[in-house]
């Protein structure tokens, strides 16, 4: 066997919170390979990364470089030994350019003061070395999200980096800067470096990875070299199961509209246009599918849909079953049955050191039934959080678990649960399965559907496409704040279609707009 | 998880033994009998009757601020106002008490202090509005009030309550029939226990039984989530100020009528932050804030007996509380033994 660039042994992290992110994980890197983590989500892979990186130290385990063992107390002690690190969200300073970014806390000086010119120059020298074209002297804030990465990556590189660690690299991008990325990093590949590739996208891994890690439930299942496994059976390995994201759903005769957007517009402070011209309906069971590259106005869309413009400009109108909600306070749209999953379920979703029974009541803990003169009713609290826990198959150890506690994907299921149990009118639900593994995805999935078959209506947006062109019956694109295309068979549209209409190259013409486009 | 689920409970302990030794050994460098001065600090105030009266007498006031601050720190609000409102109300009691002549035996304290309490709750709700409308720090603008208070109270102790005939610089005496009675022969002991008592069971029902107090703890746990769910937390954030404050205010009315026959605090007392040390015990139960002021109560009566009876001045007990504010406040402090205690459960468990 070939000697390891980088080894871990017995590697076990138990946060402070009681979570058990990884037992005795092995993990052995071999120079010049680009190496895949691959888990469903709280199976560990990015906590093994943030110890790699040094942003966590093991409870437990050793870590070897070339044999010798090391400690990595920070992100520096990493970097020194070669190891860089591109984040799944950047960090970089929005309102610096390129050059001011790549040589942040190693700047370059002339006597006293910053030398930009040297900057540019290492940077420019650094982006023909490994044939990253970037502009060096372009602002962060202007660039795509591909290139965004892009200057990660050249970051850690002229930090001197041999191993790159990528974090989900392709979740914010679209498959045309995927397979653009996958190019760069073949060619690091040849150039010596080697690359751990974190990801859940079973496609990509088996397009350029050399060999793959598998993590479940925070232990190692084994590495392999990918030649000699498929997908399934990866997929198998990952979930203990096979699994097929294929939904059978019957067509559903349109009901009557629930939400109407005419003509909305909305600007921010500034004046600059962030929704323009925005119309659509959803009807009474039907899923209606939002897609399009994060930032392109689906945040301000929902906002508008869920009482969260403020110190904005709008003009136009929503309506939730025929009341406007645009000035609408949060509370009086929820009691007009509008649920939402949000994309954050840390930041908004939950409450961290709330048990689960407080998670779960936060949208209906004023009703009649779980209240008793001026008391809450402990009893029908406690008996519904575990009949919701039950249902939704939350794993924990009781309703009382404070909800921090758990993992992403069972924290989402709470959030899911307490969101779908109100039998709601509309659900407005942002990236509903972000950072789920695989099994509680297709149980969120059938509860969306399940919704739907009772009459609910959905504005789905997400950035899994596979998930929107399966869920929707009605899917539409967003670009810079507009709607540049609207399918009506979503399932029979291409991945690569999509693409082209996400990235604006492409747009569809005599698109509905204003009042005709309620009866689409 | 059984050790895990202790941990904060084992450390307080280990904080408050750890700031008892470090009192201990300052004491044997400063006193000549150290075992003797120790002896006197832990065991003098539960000598005798009247001493462990003296603790619980010192409690009540504890309590009320502790309870106070407790349910701001509840609301994740970081006001220290209980302080100047606990001055100001007993001013406002003291003037009641003073000028209501014409009030019979139990109306004229209830008056007195509800008075006291009503504008507590209105001074502490300014900083609330200032909070919740317009995100001014309210630890600041709280801290102001105080001093602002303070200037105004000693401004009417000055120049409309002060008694000239008396040597110090205190008010009138207080009527007769203002005063709390005493409930326990030997101790001045007042009925302010049964009310402060009463009010901490309110509390605690009202914090974990009501729909205010969910409303309440989701927006101290997460703010953005309690707005995301519908509450509307600017008014959580305004009534907490109103209840903390009225409770505050009660304490000083309370404290005012029940051991003093005239106002005379020229300085502020310092129960306001007091109660921010008792809270911070409590771990913002209110249940716990019982036990937590009886503890501070009697190490602060043992330091003034220590005082009295040994040659160590009373000022040591600032060091005791000192330590005890660092650590209980230092996050990191016994986290190592509690990775160790997790890691050996998850190893257990596998």
């Amino acid at each position: 066997m070939q000697s390891a660039l980088l080894e871990m042994r017995g590697i076990t992290k138990v946060y402070p919170n009681g979570v058990v992110a990884n037992q005795d994980v092995q993990f052995s890197l071999r120079e010049g390979e680009i190496h895949a983590i691959a888990g469903e989500n709280g199976a560990g892979k990015s906590t093994l990364m943030k110890i790699m990186f040094g942003m966590e130290e093991p409870s437990d385990g050793q870590i070897l470089i070339r044999g010798e063992q090391v400690k990595l107390q920070s992100p520096q002690d990493a970097i020194d030994r070669g190891i860089g690190m591109v984040h799944q969200h950047f960090m970089l300073v929005p309102s610096f350019t390129v050059a001011e970014n790549m040589v942040l806390g190693m700047e370059p000086r002339k006597g006293t003061s910053f030398n930009y010119a040297e900057a540019v120059r290492l940077t420019e020298e650094t982006a023909r070395k490994y044939n990253l074209a970037v502009n060096a002297r372009a602002k962060v804030e202007d660039l795509t999200v591909g290139m965004k990465q892009k200057v990660e990556i050249l970051k850690a590189l002229l930090r001197g980096a041999k191993i790159l660690i990528l974090d989900e690299p392709t979740a914010v991008l679209t498959p045309q800067e995927t397979e653009e990325l996958f190019h760069e990093l073949q060619q690091l590949k040849t150039q010596g470096h080697t690359i751990v590739f974190i990801s859940h996208k079973l496609k990509e891994v088996k397009a350029i990875c050399d060999r793959i890690t598998i993590l479940r439930g925070g232990r190692s299942e084994g590495v392999f070299d990918m030649s000699d496994v498929s997908e399934q059976e990866i997929s198998r390995l990952m979930v203990g199961r096979d699994v097929v994201l294929k939904y059978d759903k019957e067509r559903l005769s349109a009901g009557e509209a629930v939400l109407s957007v005419d003509r909305l517009n909305v600007q921010d402070s500034l004046g600059k246009a962030l929704l323009s011209d925005i119309s659509f309906a959803v009807q009474a069971g039907q899923i209606v599918g939002i897609a399009g590259v994060e930032g392109n106005g689906q945040t301000e869309l929902i906002h508008a849909l869920t009482g969260g413009l403020s110190g904005v400009l709008s003009s136009g109108a929503v309506q939730v079953a025929g009341r406007d909600i645009l000035a609408a306070d949060i509370l009086a749209i929820r009691g007009l049955g509008v649920s939402y999953i949000p994309e954050d379920r840390m930041r908004q979703g939950s409450a961290g050191d709330a048990s689960i029974a407080d998670n779960l009541i936060s949208i209906r803990y004023r009703s009649k039934e779980l209240n008793q003169g001026p008391l809450l009713n402990g009893k029908k609290i406690a008996k519904l959080a575990a009949a919701l826990v039950e249902e939704f198959k939350v794993r924990c150890s009781g309703p009382r678990q404070p909800i921090g506690m758990l993992s992403g994907g069972n924290m989402q299921k709470v959030v899911v649960a307490r969101e779908c149990s109100t039998g709601p009118q509309l659900l407005i639900a942002e990236q509903p399965t972000r950072g789920v593994d695989i099994g509680a995805a297709q149980f969120i999935h059938q509860k969306l559907l399940e919704l739907r078959g009772n009459g609910c209506a959905t504005v789905l947006v997400s950035a899994d496409l596979n998930e929107i062109l399966e869920l929707s019956d009605r899917l539409l694109v967003m670009y810079e704040g507009q709607i540049v295309a609207c399918f009506e068979e979503p399932s029979k549209v291409s991945e690569e279609e999509l693409g082209l209409y996400m990235l604006g190259i492409k747009r569809q013409d005599n698109l509905p707009t204003g009042r005709a486009a309620e009866h689409v | 998880m059984f050790k895990v689920k202790y941990f904060e409970a084992i450390r307080t302990t280990a904080v408050i033994l750890i700031a008892l030794v470090i009192a201990f050994i300052i004491i044997s460098l400063v006193s000549d009998h150290p075992v003797k001065t120790i002896g006197i600090f832990l065991w003098e105030p539960l000598s005798t009757k009247g001493h462990i009266g003296n603790v619980i007498e010192m409690s009540i006031p504890l309590m009320f601020t502790g309870l106070a601050v407790s349910l701001l720190f509840r609301a994740n609000m970081f006001n220290l106002g209980a302080e100047g409102i606990f001055y100001f109300s007993g001013v406002v009691t003291s003037v009641l008490a003073i000028h209501l002549t014409t009030l019979n035996g139990w109306v004229h304290p209830v008056v007195a202090i509800l008075a006291g309490s009503i504008v507590g709750a209105l001074l502490s709700a300014i900083p609330g509005i200032l909070k919740a409308k317009w995100n001014a720090n309210e630890l600041v603008t709280s801290l102001m009030f105080n001093n602002i208070l303070f200037g105004v109270g000693l401004y009417l102790l000055n120049y409309h309550l002060r008694d000239a005939k008396a040597f110090a610089n205190v008010s009138f005496k207080f009527e007769e029939t203002a005063r709390l009675a005493k409930i326990f022969p030997g101790t001045r002991i007042h009925t302010g226990l049964i009310i402060v008592l009463l009010l901490i069971v309110l509390a605690h029902l009202f914090l974990y039984k009501t729909k205010w107090g969910y409303e309440l703890r989701m927006t101290g746990i997460n703010r953005e989530f309690a707005r995301y769910s519908g509450m509307k937390t600017a008014k959580v954030i305004i009534l907490v100020h109103l209840i903390a404050g009225f409770i505050a205010g009660m304490g000083g009315s309370v404290e005012v009528l029940g051991m003093y026959n005239r106002f005379q605090w020229t300085s502020l007392p310092g129960y306001g932050l007091d109660g921010a040390l008792v809270a911070m015990l409590a771990k913002n139960n209110p249940l716990s804030v019982i036990v937590s002021a009886l503890f501070l109560a009697y190490i602060r009566i043992g330091a003034d007996m220590m005082a009295r009876l040994s040659d160590v001045p009373s000022e040591m007990i600032s060091i005791i509380q000192a330590v005890i504010i660092l650590l209980i406040s230092a996050e990191q402090f016994l986290k190592f033994w509690k990775n160790r205690m997790l890691l050996k459960e998850a190893k257990a468990s596998a």
